[in-house]
């Protein structure tokens, strides 16, 4: 279960609050009968599917209504950070693996290595397919 | 191949069942195959003993990074039907369905298909429509589809709830007769233990880290256990696709997403078909050792961590004892996930790529399993000939540019 946190409510809400909308920041094409079919296709069906960081669209549906955006790891389901629409995220692909591998300021002011918490070594593991 | 037979299980039972041959060996690597198939689930090695049996091509490797069918094939709730809408889809659907028929003779390998029908409910007149609609383009497609009013689905699944109180009544269904489940890892283990003896070398905990690609032409893949050669590789990973896809400098029209399903506790047997609801969002059939086999809807974000969320079995779980209230106290022994691979038009990808000798065999989402011989049957004839299968030709990657997509989100109930 996500408790997530809507940028505009300024609060943690549960999961069943929210709906998931995809991938995030799609920039639709200005002009589209002039691009070609390569692009369009690319635009309407093909997205980012990645193994880690994402960056992606929700809506909080049963709350505030609006839309915001979430990276999330998608092989730990972690949460990383919300930011309102037209922000950019702070965590990448790129910083999150150093994040991972020098650790992070954590909101009580420690210092923690995201790797060496407990709920991710176990819990978060993919079982082996 | 140690023969399966009643003769062989008496043979046997004089030394205690001590001596059964292993299913398969446990080969090394070889430098060089003929043909790589990348992926171990049912799709994959369906592909490898096809290959070996129809075409000859037995110098072939079925690379696996986990053990044989522990993906999304032993993950599934194991139905079978082919009442698909559009002609394309129930082409693909219906050719694996006549496999599926003879499919424990051919492998010697009981895999416990069992034809017991599947029910697609209709609660709505707009779902009403759509049955009628997809049981008339069945019948032209020589599928056994029929609509059934109320009183016949009492009469075929009398523990459904079909009165007018249920909260979204009943109002008919399709009806498949010819559907059914089988025995998921049956269907893995039957396929693997084929191909095997027909000489294809089955490589366990064995993952593919990257292609070996020069000139635009594959020749070979990257493993954790050194690298393996071949011209012609066969991609059949369902939601780990597009992580292969991206090693090799392509992209997917794919996402991946958890989907779950559960277990109830064995019960004396209750339940005679499989029952679909779109509207209420949820099916059921019952294994033969008694256990409900429950599943509904994905998970709606992306999600490699195969597992779902718990507002997910709540849903699923509604859903069942609305349609069988009876089951309000059964308990659920187990719930798991696995990762689909869902494409926007609910359809697969049977495709070359820009990668000469590269294919990829994915996409099929939610509803994969009943697909598994035929996607096997012709995928290994693609591989074997260099051309896509006149049934294949459809599902190449390139309709997501052209529009020629095969949009069968209509006709899926709950897109198993
Ligand atoms: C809960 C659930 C219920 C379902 N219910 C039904 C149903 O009722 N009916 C139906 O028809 N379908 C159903 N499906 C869908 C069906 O299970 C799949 O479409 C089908 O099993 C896919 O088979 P596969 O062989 O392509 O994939 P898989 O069985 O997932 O095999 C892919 C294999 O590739 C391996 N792999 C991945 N990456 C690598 C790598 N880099 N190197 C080496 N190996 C790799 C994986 O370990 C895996 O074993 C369901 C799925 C789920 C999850
Ligand atoms: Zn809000």
């Amino acid at each position: 279960m996500f408790h997530i946190f809507c940028p505009y409510c300024d609060e943690r809400r549960e999961e069943e609050e929210f709906h998931p909308n995809g991938q995030a920041h799609l920039v639709r094409p200005a002009d589209p009968d002039s691009v070609s079919d390569e692009a369009w296709g690319d635009y309407l069906f093909f997205r980012d599917n990645p193994r880690g960081i994402h960056h992606e669209m929700w809506v909080h549906r049963l709350g505030c209504r609006k839309f915001f955006n979430i990276t999330r790891d998608t092989t730990t389901y972690e949460i990383l950070e919300t930011y309102p629409m037209g922000e950019q995220p702070t965590i990448t692909a790129e910083t999150a693996r150093v994040r991972h591998e020098q650790g992070v300021q954590t909101a009580d002011g420690g210092w923690q290595t995201v790797g060496a918490r407990p709920e991710n070594s176990t819990l978060n593991e993919e079982t082996p397919s | 191949m140690q023969r399966y037979s009643g003769f062989s299980l008496v043979k046997h039972a004089l030394s205690h069942h001590e001596n059964w041959q292993r299913h398969w060996r446990n080969p090394t690597p070889k430098k060089r195959y003929d043909v790589i198939i990348v992926g171990g689930g049912g799709h994959g090695l369906a592909t490898a003993w096809y290959l070996a049996k129809e075409f000859g091509i037995t110098n072939v490797a079925v690379i696996e990074k986990g053990w044989l069918g522990g993906g999304n094939t032993a993950r599934n709730t194991t139905i079978v039907r082919s009442n698909y809408l559009w002609d394309e889809a129930a082409q693909l659907y219906n050719h694996s369905l006549d496999l599926w028929k003879g499919l424990s003779q051919d492998l010697n390998y009981n895999v416990m298909f069992s034809q017991r029908g599947v029910l697609n409910l209709a609660h709505t007149l707009q779902d009403m429509r759509d049955v009628q609609r997809r049981v008339n383009a069945n019948r032209l497609n020589g599928i056994d589809s029929e609509v059934v009013t109320p009183d016949q689905i009492k009469e075929i699944e009398p523990a459904l709830d079909t009165s007018k109180r249920a909260r979204y009544p009943v109002m008919g269904a399709s009806w498949q007769k010819s559907a059914g489940v089988a025995r998921h890892d049956a269907v893995a283990w039957g396929y693997a233990r084929g191909a095997d003896s027909l000489g294809v070398d089955l490589l366990q905990n064995t993952e593919v880290t990257g292609f070996k690609i020069r000139d635009g032409k594959v020749f070979g893949v990257h493993t954790n256990r050194g690298d393996i050669e071949a011209n012609t590789v066969g991609c059949v990973a369902a939601g780990n696709s597009g992580v292969l896809a991206n090693m090799a400098g392509l992209k997917l029209p794919l996402e991946s997403h958890p989907l779950q399903a559960l277990v109830s506790e064995p019960l004396k047997p209750i339940l005679n078909t499989v029952t679909m609801s779109n509207h209420v969002h949820g099916y059921v059939s019952q294994s033969d050792k008694g256990d409900l086999v429950i599943g509904a809807g994905i998970d709606g974000y992306l999600g490699y961590g195969q597992r779902g969320s718990f507002p997910t079995v709540e849903h699923t779980l509604q859903a069942i004892v609305e349609m069988f209230p009876m089951f309000s106290r059964v308990r659920m022994n187990r719930q798991w996930g696995g990762i689909v691979d869902t494409c926007p038009d609910a359809c697969p990808i049977l495709s070359k790529t820009k990668v000469k000798g590269l294919y990829f065999n994915c996409g099929w989402g939610t509803g994969g399993f009943k697909a598994t011989p035929g996607s096997g049957h012709v995928f290994a004839a693609s591989l074997a000939k260099g051309e896509m299968h006149p049934i294949a030709a459809p599902f190449s990657i390139d309709r997501f540019h052209t529009g020629a997509l095969i949009d069968e989100h209509g006709a899926a109930g709950v897109a198993h």
